[in-house]
């Protein structure tokens, strides 16, 4: 099979991510294509590895997998807080901060 | 086959100015768990002082061997200093300890600017039991410490792995640091949760720019990438430059999203009013210049193999950005109503001018970011810093929030003359007032525009500074020209005091657990019955105002040493 056809797969993963991110309502479902996001990336990381027949691309799929999860940490902590704070997770109603 | 691992040598000395802010940042984590709570604090406030003093000490003992050799790196370049990069670890440093010491400050009203416990509901009973018994996040520091590390990390490297580890180690931090405020608390936590979910969105964004880079070049290293750009038969995808063109400008979006400018500034006036002003200030200060910093490394370093086509494409995007950026600075800040949020739009504009110096790719334009950098940061970090001191006071004498509305600001010349001097000095120098710090950078950032052909950016930017001039003199003249508001009002006030109102306001925005309609209400009606009053310092934001203060008329009076310095530190590649 084709490389380039894991590369295109990456490309709709990476597009539906950001899509996800700038069109859904719900902070964990926005949360849920940044994560997206960031697997399609180590998609084409380890397909672009693959095609130069070099171990890097495959080193940074590790470690983005890494600060993935810290992220996760991080985000859904503060998605909490405000969900315990507001009994609200949508992106929308967080909207106190405007002038 | 090579069946030994061979242990790489490093060289600890190049490291230290980061290693040491990290190390104290896990032994801070340490403290938190064996050290007793009362003692707690001072062991915090003192390890994070010394450790970033220790980190500017390491900076200095590098600099002449750095600056002799040109570079110095540790395996392959992962961690690499270049004079340039040893300038913006210094400027960090440097702008990270009154950063800090605005942060420990208690005021006279006993409270520090956190939460006792961040991870309780706003308003609930525990969080009233956990204040009244004196609970306090002494976490806070070891995160400064982590964000500083990421941030002293950000410029310091050849490698695009790192450069993305950097941003996280820097970001995660600030993210958590922005919801912990003492005081409107939802705000706060809204603050923290848009920079989180738009700062992951950029970071990701950056990340896939790191990918298309990656399979351009097969390195991840910004020289070899200079190299495959030179000689694009070195990599089999070398003929593509369509993949490292989008990838570059992935990377650009990601970086300008740190640095503020539009059109990826849109969180930065939302999370720099909900943020804890302390924060608020080390980070305006401190991230710009890492972001600015690694954007130089980064574009700098690329743009020795760009050929006409591309470079063409990277000076547009750039010329646009800046432009935009001045535009809405300058013009949305005009018409802000909230000190914060004007701070924080000046700030949009500040990074629309370090941009115009960027667009020669030159010396000329290093050596201005660099100067430009410190005397923003000084200026940025005293503002914020006297922001904390303003302070909303109600009926029975409770000190509340920061009066932040502009209007509250009125006649503060009358009760505090020395830091209303401060405040306008800091204006002045971010508008760039001849004889403060300010002047002498934008001028360098124009300069080097011109000297890069770019003079209609040179003239947006004098015209932009110029409607910026306009708006921080009107905030100085309703300090010191205009009656306070409280003398005014006085009067109507006492006889509209509904029982109701009076309610609302002994828990201002505190009151959380109801709509968000009803806390806007509480808020908007605490605003309106509070008196306005001057806390005073415990002596360490004081010690920040008066050093940044001290700074900007240095830098501005006897510029000469630290110009020097900063020619010095023009030298971006190795």
């Amino acid at each position: 099979m084709e490389l380039t056809n894991y590369l295109g797969l990456a490309a709709i993963l990476f597009a539906i991510g950001s899509a996800t991110v700038l069109l859904r309502r719900n902070s964990i479902v926005v949360f849920m294509g940044i994560e997206l996001m960031l697997n399609a990336t180590n998609l084409v990381l380890v397909t672009f590895a693959r095609m130069h027949g070099d171990i890097t691309g495959q080193l940074l799929a590790f470690f983005v997998m890494v600060v993935a999860a810290a992220e996760v940490v991080v985000g859904l902590a503060i998605i909490i807080t405000i969900f315990r704070a507001r009994r609200s997770a949508s992106v929308d109603d967080v909207n106190l901060l405007q002038s | 086959m090579n069946d030994g691992f061979i242990a790489p040598e490093i060289d600890w000395a190049v490291v230290a100015p980061v290693l040491v802010v990290l190390g104290a940042g896990v032994l801070g984590v340490l403290v938190e768990a064996f050290v007793p709570a009362r003692a707690r604090r001072v062991t915090q406030i003192l390890l994070t002082l010394a450790a970033l003093a220790g980190s500017l000490v390491a900076v200095v003992l590098l600099w002449p061997r750095v600056l002799r050799d040109g570079f110095a790196f540790i395996v392959d370049g992962t961690y690499l200093l270049t004079p340039f990069t040893l300038g913006v670890q210094a400027v960090v440093a440097v702008l990270a300890i009154p950063g800090v010491l605005v942060i420990a400050d208690r005021t006279s009203s006993g409270e520090d600017a956190f939460a006792p416990t961040a991870a309780a509901v706003p308003g609930t009973a525990y969080e009233d039991a956990a204040r009244q018994a004196g609970l306090q996040q002494t976490e806070i520091y070891p995160l400064v410490l982590f964000a500083t590390g990421g941030m002293l990390l950000f410029p310091a490297t050849d490698n695009l792995i790192v450069l993305f580890i950097a941003l996280e180690v820097l970001s995660l931090p600030l993210y958590v640091l922005c919801a912990t405020a003492r005081r409107r608390r939802l705000l706060s936590q809204e603050a923290a949760f848009k920079y989180f979910l738009l700062g992951s969105f950029a970071s990701a964004l950056m990340l896939f720019g790191i990918a298309l880079v990656y399979g351009f070049a097969g390195t991840v290293s910004l020289e070899t990438v200079v190299l495959v750009l030179q000689h694009p038969e070195l990599s089999p995808l070398g003929t593509m430059p369509g993949l490292v063109l989008t990838g570059v400008l992935l990377v650009l979006v990601g970086l300008l999203f740190k640095v503020g400018a539009a059109p990826f500034h849109t969180w930065t006036p939302d999370v720099y009013q909900g943020a804890p002003t302390p924060v608020t200030g080390f980070m305006a200060a401190c991230t710009k210049a890492a972001a600015v910093g690694a954007l130089v490394r980064v574009l700098f370093t690329l743009a020795a193999g760009f050929d006409d086509a591309l470079r063409g494409d990277i000076v547009v995007a750039l010329w646009v950005v800046a432009i935009l950026t001045m535009l809405v600075g300058t013009v949305a800040g005009a018409v802000q109503t909230d000190v914060k949020r004007l701070l924080a739009y000046s700030s949009i504009a500040h990074a629309g001018f370090l941009v115009v110096g960027l667009v020669g790719f030159s010396e000329l334009g290093a050596r201005a970011v660099v100067f430009y950098l410190l005397a923003y940061g000084l200026a940025t970090i005293g503002a914020f810093a006297v922001v904390t001191l303003v302070r909303e006071q109600d009926a029975s004498g409770v000190v509340l929030g920061e009066a932040t509305r502009l209007a509250q600001w009125a006649g503060l010349g009358r009760k505090a003359p020395w830091l209303t001097a401060a405040f306008a000095l800091f204006l002045l120098s971010m508008a760039g007032i001849p004889l403060t710090a300010g002047f002498l950078a934008k001028f360098g950032v124009f300069q080097a525009a011109v000297d890069a052909g770019a003079w209609p950016l040179a003239v947006l930017g004098v015209l932009a500074s110029a409607v910026a001039v306009f708006f921080y003199v009107r905030v100085i003249v309703l300090m010191v020209l205009t009656p306070p508001a409280d003398e005014r009002a006085a009067p109507e006030a006492a006889g509209a005091a509904a029982p109701g109102a009076a309610g609302a306001a002994v828990r201002p925005v505190e009151g959380g657990g109801g709509t968000a309609a009803g806390v806007v209400t509480a808020a908007r009606t605490a605003v309106a019955r509070a008196t306005v009053v001057v806390v005073g310092s415990r002596g360490p934001a004081a010690l920040a105002i008066a050093l940044c203060a001290l700074g900007v008329l240095l830098v501005g009076l006897l510029p000469a040493s630290v110009l020097d310095l900063a020619g010095e530190a023009a030298k971006f590649r190795p």
